[in-house]
């Protein structure tokens, strides 16, 4: 077996170690959408929508339900295909890259994550190193693994199969995979969806910690309060268009979000940091 | 002994720690399995009407290969190397091919209950080959039946593929009720072609739509060969692939890898195995299902060992259950495809009974 498998490893690897891109200076545009704009059966779900992240910084996309804050993030991947308009990251379009060169500038995380096979959730993490296997960084394979699962808590279950997980474990796992991805980009569809409070924190934290090392971040979040607290800017989605875009303090106001989720609130400043707090009004 | 073992521990560094009790039964599984096959070769060589002891398989193959050994009497020689080898390297081909292209199916669809005979690759397959037989059709000589199973069976795959898939997954019923309807198309087609047959071609037909290895020559070895060896050779390169597609479409393209490219390279190469396996032995269910299903419950779902894994067990299995077709009951001789799924449904059938339990009803 281990003969087979080194064979295999060698025939596979043969076409010799690939050139890596290198990482984004700090502050530079990393991803860039102009004028996207993406049909779905017809309908515009997004329309004339233009954004940009920089490394270092963590963009919110938040928005009612059926805004297209996951279209966006999609097409932000390359998985929704652009009606018009483009995506650029590392400064060349999305659609002129091969999947194995996007492979190692962003990671994706899907809003659900599934697996057909039941993997245990060491290998589901190990899958997000693929995109290095045959480069000088696989040695590191190994320590970023290990460094993944111990910031999203799952080390304690490395050897469990994936599909033994409950669904906020699986989150943690499909984040740690991405994680282990070490792209520059980092796209998150609804990470906390699934996840209690504490761990709701972690995982924003996490990606804190991420654009401080250097990476973008694109979270998609429900949770107005996690967008304050934690995005450097936030984008507020509504019916396929930015309704408006900037740092917390001055998106999150008491008009727009009133009128964007038709939902009456009052946004009042956290006693002690300041960051706006978000509260439905509610009639007793 | 001692000092030799002792002395690399005094020197080398202490190795890190690596708990992990799985890692090794891929390399155990392997090991076993290639004994298993080793053993059951050289029994499938030496046993039945006409008995070849041990020692005299090992000394003709030692003198052919002239490593010494000896010959055999002209019948025993000629039993051995006419009639029983040939038996055994078809069996090992059609079981690898049937074994692997299990494995590759349920990866590619992503769903363990994938395997060729049930999705109705293999009957697809069968139709191309009986349209040969019954249409006299000789283009390519030896390799004709091949060539008209492999051009049918991947027809069938591709229909299948695209009618059982919806959003990027496949369903389990989808893939059945496809199986299904594709399983009756091809057996009507065979039908309409076994109308049409001569009676020399019907017998031919029967015998071989029953599944056996027991018309088993050289030729026949050899116009299999290239289809299997090329699948066997091409699939090991997509096992780390395959995993990654575990997680689905969007997630595996997000981590580098070409689905689309991926797809077709594995549908071209499960047709070429099961077309290998269908053109000589006929319809042969269940392995493709039963090996790859074992081996994933005893070494996990990775495909690295998995792929490569289950042609060996698929090739274990065959052989053993040729070996036992050919001598339970003696002088007689059971059709394989028959004895193959005889054991095969029932374990389909608790395979689709654990499926819905764990997915809480059908999708």
């Amino acid at each position: 077996m281990n003969v087979l498998t080194s064979l295999f490893s060698v025939l596979s690897s043969a076409r010799g170690p690939r050139e890596l891109p290198t990482p984004p200076a700090p502050g530079q545009v990393a991803l860039e959408a102009s004028e996207l704009r993406v049909t779905l059966g017809g309908r515009a779900v997004l329309d004339g929508v233009g954004i940009q992240v920089r490394t270092g910084e963590v963009v919110a996309l938040v928005g009612p339900n059926g805004a297209g804050k996951s279209t966006l993030l999609a097409a932000l991947a390359g998985d929704a295909a652009a009606a018009s308009g483009t995506v650029r990251i590392d400064e060349r379009p999305l659609a002129d890259r091969p999947a194995s060169e996007l492979a190692l500038r962003r990671a994706v995380l899907p809003q659900q994550a599934a697996l057909s096979f039941p993997f245990p959730v060491e290998e589901v993490v190990r899958m997000g190193r693929a995109p290095w296997a045959g480069t000088v960084r696989e040695g590191e394979d190994d320590a970023v693994v290990a460094e993944a699962m111990a910031a999203t808590e799952v080390a304690g279950f490395a050897r469990r199969p994936f599909d033994a997980l409950s669904g906020g474990e699986r989150a943690r796992v499909a984040l740690a995979r991405v994680l282990a991805q070490r792209a520059p980009v980092l796209l998150l569809d609804e990470p906390t969806a699934a996840l209690d409070l504490r761990h709701q924190e972690l995982v924003l934290r996490i990606c804190r910690e991420r654009a401080r090392a250097g990476d973008a971040v694109v979270v998609v979040l429900h949770d107005l309060g996690l967008a304050a607290a934690y995005a450097d800017r936030i984008a507020v989605l509504h019916e396929g268009r930015l309704a408006a875009e900037g740092p917390p303090r001055e998106v999150l106001t008491e008009e727009l979000i009133g009128r964007v989720y038709r939902q009456p609130v009052d946004v009042l400043p956290h006693p002690g940091t300041g960051s706006p707090l978000v509260v439905p009004r509610r009639h007793p | 002994m001692t000092a030799t073992t002792e002395a690399p521990e005094a020197t080398a560094p202490p190795e890190p720690e690596r708990p992990k009790p799985g890692r090794s039964t891929p390399f155990l599984l392997t090991v076993v399995l290639l004994a298993a096959l080793v053993l059951l070769a050289l029994l499938s060589a030496g046993l039945g009407a006409y008995h070849i002891a041990l020692g005299d398989v090992l000394g003709s193959v030692r003198h052919r290969a002239g490593l010494g050994g000896h010959g055999l009497d002209r019948v025993g020689e000629s039993v051995l190397w006419n009639v029983r080898l040939p038996r055994v390297a078809l069996a090992l081909l059609v079981g690898a091919s049937l074994g692997c292209a299990g494995a590759l199916m349920q990866g590619v669809f992503g769903n363990p209950l994938a395997e060729p005979g049930v999705i109705g690759i293999s009957a697809g397959a069968a139709a191309g080959a009986v349209g040969s037989i019954t249409l006299g059709l000789s283009f390519f000589g030896n390799w004709t039946i091949t060539f008209c199973a492999f051009t049918a069976g991947l027809a069938t795959v591709l229909v299948v593929y695209a009618m059982s898939r919806s959003g990027g997954r496949t369903e389990v019923v989808a893939l059945i009720l496809t199986g299904i309807a594709v399983n009756a198309f091809a057996g009507a087609l065979i039908g309409l072609f076994i109308f049409f047959a001569d009676n020399a071609q019907i017998s031919q037909i029967t015998f071989w739509q029953l599944g056996s290895l027991a018309q088993a020559t050289w030729p026949k070895v050899l116009a299999v060969l290239p289809c299997a060896v090329a699948g066997l050779a091409v699939a090991p390169l997509y096992a780390r692939r395959l995993d990654l597609l575990a997680l689905g479409e969007r997630p595996a393209r997000h981590l580098g890898v070409d689905v689309e490219r991926l797809r077709m390279v594995l549908v071209l190469v499960v047709a070429l195995l099961t077309a290998a396996a269908v053109a000589v032995a006929g319809i042969i269910t269940f392995v493709g299902l039963l090996v790859p299903h074992l081996l994933r419950m005893a070494a996990g779902p990775g495909h690295r060992f998995l792929v490569p894994g289950s042609a060996i067990g698929g090739a274990v299995v065959l052989m053993a259950g040729d070996l036992a077709a050919r001598t339970v009951a003696a002088p007689a001789e059971l059709p394989l495809g028959v004895l193959t799924a005889l054991f095969g449904s029932p374990f389909f059938f608790w395979l689709l009974r654990r499926t819905r339990r764990t997915q809480g009803g059908w999708a």
